[in-house]
């Protein structure tokens, strides 16, 4: 195990050029996945006639299915019926589309979760059902929902590092094309590069934590 | 619409990957089940040590890649001499990962049984360890049930890594069909049919469980 | 209830824009590369944009340090550019795996896969080739010492590992067939599985794994070759157009004399 040439600064670089790729991918993902999450799990729970039980099906559907097979189906298949991805593209919207799934989840058992009676408390004393969404159920929602949601990002950070099938940049990839160099460099990369993602991941979660704190 | 033809033909090799995909995921299971119950009693037990020990474990791998723990295994393992080709490599990283998550999971388990069983159990002469095989665990294992349940799920769904590092499971076999006949959509597609084959049935299990069981309390 | 709906119907139509918005921001191919002639596109952009290998030593290998992409591929590559477009640095690179290069090719990203590519009956239906630019053949890496000396040597119990969706990996399923196969992303990977004793052989082009015995002396070719590898380069099928171009760039190569110079450079038999 050749630490000291593993770590040379230029290695070093690389690595975190592939960790500003993860970090991009996820960043856009999550912004996006949350928007898009948090519209289908208020559709859902509204159950709007048809709409609903349509967008049930497609969540259950993406739910259910691996990502990494999400990921090669957005980047290899999709060209066969004419959309056609970049590999950053591609990676960015399979996770989107999957934890936009695993969000609106969330969303919706979180909006559940709420007692009914405030909804009817709401609404007879003149509220309309977008109202209470907005004023009454949403925030308390949302507020009850930040761990799992933090948990929910933290695992999309994660998966950006199946992307590396695809050849996105990211760190993972970057770790590999290291350790082809050298088989001694194995071990002492991928212990830096968990690292990296340990130090982000594990920070979100104390922040999740502090969150459900101040609002308990 | 689809070229059914692509299923059929390649129906064999379907299967293959079918039934590695539930063997890597049902084994793993298993594994995590046993090491995850192993890591929540060193987070519960009253030695510093080991409390930290089983901290330190469960935040690590739950907060890093399963695919960088899956390389680790794969590349590194027959470094240190052990013989490990990628469906056990695989098996073992699922394992690994999936059991910092039952751990958590178990760990919750326990601490949600009434303290005073605890104490009871203890003052009528049962030692640390049969208090948690008689009283204790099989009670948090009833509060346990429903997320082991979403575990496995996840874990069909995380078998899928195999097909990165040459597991014969289904999405390896899906790979190989699709770069033999170009045929890209419908591979995936008929992949993902066998998937939801599998996870969707547990999905409506573990919903029933959860009915089930909350009705009970 | 009539407001409920109409709110339904507002947030449907902002999924909807924001699903577009996203497609619609989707890279454009690099190419503009419409049915038929990218030639035209070409002599417009003033850029030529190729697919090549980024982990492949000796054909197309990505420097870490310097982030530069060298080898065989990229070299021909850059001369051909110079003989159409006049300078070589109006080449661009982009990388591909095996298994990337014709779906990428056909979505317009790239105007020529120049990228170990064997010339196969099979893909003329896919791509159009031009002459050969370099004669390879299949052969096998094993680890010094090895008793596998030959293609004789695979037995039913050896693994032999290859790249997903080569040409390397079907012939080898038909040449030993009782040996079982291996398949990975890259060829990065397939070494590096070999060198971690995830299989006794690699078997590729003997151009790629001369890269590799270069790369780790612990390891070395055998076996002669027992496959005939001409590699070409790829364009979209039907573009007589830049296919000739190429062609005639590749001549004019071989009559200067640059194309030896490239060769010697590369490779040392």
């Amino acid at each position: 195990m050749d630490f000291i040439g593993a770590y040379q600064p230029d290695h070093l670089a690389f690595l975190l050029e592939g960790f500003a790729v993860t970090l991009k991918v996820a960043f856009i993902s999550i912004i996006l996945s949350f928007i898009i999450g948090l519209v289908v799990g208020t559709l859902r729970f509204a159950q709007i006639p048809i709409l609903s039980k349509v967008l049930a099906v497609i969540v259950e559907t993406v739910r259910n299915l691996p990502l990494l097979l999400i990921i090669f189906f957005t980047y290899f298949a999709l060209p066969e019926i004419g959309i056609k991805l970049s590999i950053t593209a591609s990676a960015i919207a399979a996770l989107t589309v999957f934890e936009s799934a695993m969000l609106s989840e969330i969303i919706r058992s979180g909006l559940k979760s709420i007692d009914k009676g405030q909804i009817e408390a709401a609404r007879s004393s003149g509220l309309t059902y977008i109202q209470t969404l907005k004023m009454i159920i949403m925030p308390q929602a949302l507020r009850r929902m930040v761990p799992p949601i933090v948990s929910q990002f933290i695992s999309l950070l994660k998966d950006t590092s199946l992307a590396v099938v695809i050849a996105l940049p990211e760190l993972l990839h970057h770790a590999q094309i290291l350790n082809g160099q050298s088989q001694s460099y194995l071990l002492p990369i991928f212990l830096l590069a968990a690292m990296m993602y340990f130090v982000v991941n594990f920070s979100l979660s104390i922040l999740a934590r502090r969150l459900e704190y101040r609002q308990a | 619409m689809l070229r059914f033809s692509i299923l059929t033909e390649n129906f064999h090799l379907y299967l293959e990957g079918f039934k590695y995909t539930i063997g890597a995921s049902v084994i793993a299971l298993i594994g995590s089940f046993f090491i995850g119950t192993l890591i929540a009693i060193m987070r519960i037990a009253p030695l510093r040590p080991l409390n930290w020990l089983g901290t330190a474990y469960v935040e690590f791998i739950r907060n890093i890649p399963l695919l960088l723990i899956t390389f680790v295994f794969f590349f590194g393992l027959p470094v240190l001499g052990i013989v490990a080709d990628g469906f056990t490599a695989g098996t073992i990283a699922l394992s690994i990962y999936t059991s910092a998550f039952i751990a958590e999971a178990i760990r919750a388990g326990i601490q949600a049984v009434p303290l005073g069983q605890m104490e009871a159990a203890r003052a009528s002469g049962l030692s640390y360890g049969g208090t948690m095989r008689y009283i204790i665990l099989p009670q948090a294992i009833k509060i346990v049930i429903p997320p082991l349940g979403n575990q496995f799920i996840n874990l069909v769904k995380n078998s899928s890594i195999l097909g990165v590092i040459a597991g014969f499971d289904l999405m390896y076999q899906g790979d190989l069909i699709a770069s033999r006949t170009f045929v890209t959509f419908d591979v995936y597609i008929f992949v993902a049919m066998f998937y939801l084959l599998l996870t969707i049935p547990l999905s409506l299990g573990v919903g029933y469980l959860e009915k089930r069981l909350a009705r009970s309390h | 209830m009539k407001k409920m709906k109409r709110f339904g119907l507002l947030l449907l139509m902002t999924c909807c824009m924001i699903a577009l918005a996203a497609c619609g921001s989707a890279e454009k191919g690099s190419t503009d590369a419409k049915q038929g002639s990218s030639l035209e596109a070409i002599k417009k952009d003033k850029k030529i944009v190729f697919g090549v290998k980024n982990d492949t030593r000796l054909f197309g290998l990505k420097n870490p340090s310097s982030g530069d992409i060298e080898g065989f591929d990229i070299d021909i590559a850059k001369a051909i550019t110079k003989e159409m477009l006049g300078d070589e640095g109006k080449a661009e690179f982009k990388e591909v795996t095996s298994k990337t290069r014709i779906p990428l090719l056909q979505k317009g990203d790239i105007h020529a896969i120049v990228a170990t590519m064997t010339i196969t009956e099979e893909r003329k239906k896919e791509v159009n080739f031009s002459d050969v630019y370099f004669e390879a053949g299949q052969s096998l890496l094993v680890k010094k010492g090895s008793d596998i000396q030959s293609i004789d040597d695979l037995k039913k119990s050896t693994k032999v590992l290859a790249v997903k969706g080569s040409t390397s990996s079907q012939n080898i399923r038909e040449k030993a067939p009782e040996a079982s196969v291996l398949e990975f992303e890259n060829y990065q990977e397939a070494f590096t599985a070999l060198k971690s004793n995830q299989g006794q052989v690699l078997t590729t082009d003997n151009a790629i794994l001369f890269g590799m015995a270069d790369e780790d002396s612990n390891y070395e070719v055998v076996g002669g070759t027992f496959t005939d590898e001409p590699y070409g380069i790829a364009v979209k099928k039907g573009d007589e157009e830049l296919t000739e171009a190429i062609n005639k760039a590749l001549k004019a190569l071989k009559d200067n004399g640059e194309y030896d110079k490239i060769h010697k450079k590369w490779i040392k038999e």
